[in-house]
């Protein structure tokens, strides 16, 4: 049967800056998930805050990503396959807003995100593609 | 008989609610948003707006669908659903009350239109359901009408296209215009609008894209539905591709509408934020005054 798809899964890879939670990602991250998924409970996030090197040595995640998550670099965290939905529970665990978290990415500090947010925002002039970019 | 009388869409990010719940909601940073709710508020208080039943599509956020499951599109037959705990405590806002007989009815009619529902009835509801309903309905002690929730996947790549989106919002017209009762149904798409929330790209906002966005929505939305997820990626920023749920609301209105009203504001913590109330032209009501509001610290410089 003749298919016609409205783009290829590769194409996915042309956003400068942007690290699309494709089937390869979840996988790599399944078990730091698993992780973040755990801190859904009260009693998980006492136990995690009480030792967080215990408790993240639950799961079988890989080393590189057991540090991210105790260094808090959710930029390295998205390197490593994760997902913001899944990562901002430790970012709530810690009591961090959103706009913080997503700012730790930015590679700008928390006020000077907020301001650029205050004055509407990244453009996506010269990001929309890796072509664009160069 | 039931009929779909309206569509709303609206943003459902957690700091509206956190706004909310910590009396900021009328401050110097929220006082817009809200004030643009407000519209919406009192509107949907007259009578004949109210509706009894809401369809309303968005997208768990790895609260209830975890990597264990992963359904495309999911309706939820249970009695009620509780607000999911997301790693701050579940938001204290009510339990949700769902519709089970619509619910099923619309879940086996979907089915037989080809679109292979995943039914749920046992499910904690996150913000993106809770939040639009805080929004709505403000601070209150029950809501006052029934909710289907009906998650839709957009988190891990692929999620159903756009044009699949707007089919299967017609379907759920088809369905509900199909159900005895006489109900007066909304269906919310919510999510949105551009934003990106990963990476050195975090932070984009393309008012462009989403004002073109909501006016092909309101009246070419056929041709809308075509546009390929690489594209929401490109102009509306990662998170940005929820706006794919909005197609589900418009295919659920038939094929003209009108507005009633339309609000637009950046900033919204990390997102551009719109909502609107659209109604069938047939059987439309009059328009809200004003009806277009862009508000926000971009907005107010470029007016």
């Amino acid at each position: 049967m003749p298919r016609t798809r409205l783009y290829s899964l590769d194409e996915l890879d042309d956003i400068p800056g942007t690290k699309v939670f494709n089937a390869r990602r979840s996988r790599e991250a399944y078990h730091l998930h698993k992780f973040c998924m755990s801190l859904m409970k009260a009693e998980n996030r006492e136990a995690f805050k009480a030792d967080e090197r215990t408790y993240l040595d639950q799961f079988k995640m890989t080393e590189d990503q057991k540090q991210a998550v105790l260094d808090r670099d959710l930029a390295k965290l998205i390197e490593l396959g994760g997902n913001m939905y899944f990562l901002v529970k430790i970012a709530s665990t810690d009591g961090w807003s959103a706009q913080k978290a997503v700012s730790s990415m930015s590679g700008m500090s928390a006020d000077e995100y907020a301001q650029m947010m205050l004055e509407g925002g990244r453009s996506p002039e010269g990001l929309r593609s890796k072509k664009e970019a160069k | 008989m039931a009929r779909v009388t309206t569509g709303i869409t609206s943003s459902h990010i957690p700091a509206l609610g956190a706004a909310m719940q910590t009396g900021k909601d009328r401050d110097d940073y929220w006082g817009p948003v809200f004030a643009g709710y407000d519209a919406i508020r009192e509107w949907i208080k007259k009578p004949g707006n109210m509706p009894d039943v809401i369809v309303l599509v968005y997208n768990d956020h790895a609260s209830a669908f975890d990597m264990n499951i992963i359904p495309t599109f999911a309706i939820g037959c249970g009695e009620s659903f509780k607000p999911a705990d997301e790693g701050w405590g579940p938001r204290p806002v009510p339990d949700v009350q769902g519709h089970p007989d619509l619910a099923w009815h619309i879940a086996q009619s979907l089915i037989l239109d080809d679109f292979d529902m995943c039914i749920f009835n046992q499910m904690d509801v996150d913000h993106g359901c809770t939040v639009p309903l805080s929004m709505m309905f403000g601070d209150v002690k029950e809501w006052p009408c029934k909710v289907i929730p009906l998650p839709v996947n957009v988190v891990t790549y692929p999620p159903p296209s756009g044009a699949r989106c707007f089919a299967l919002g017609d379907s759920i017209k088809a369905a509900v215009e199909s159900f005895p009762e006489d109900l007066n149904v909304h269906v919310w798409g919510t999510g949105g609008m551009s934003h990106q929330l990963q990476g050195p790209r975090a932070g984009l906002i393309n008012k462009e894209f989403d004002l073109d966005f909501i006016e092909r929505l309101i009246n070419d939305p056929e041709d809308l539905a075509k546009m390929p997820h690489i594209d929401y990626l490109r102009e509306a920023g990662s998170e940005g591709i929820e706006l794919v749920m909005w197609l589900i609301m418009r295919g659920a209105l038939g094929d003209k509408v009108k507005e009633l009203y339309n609000f637009y504001h950046i900033p919204a913590s990390n997102t551009a934020l719109g909502a609107l109330i659209l109604q069938p032209e047939e059987t439309a009501g009059e328009a809200l005054n004003p009806q277009r509001v862009l508000s926000g610290h971009s907005l107010e410089a470029a007016e």
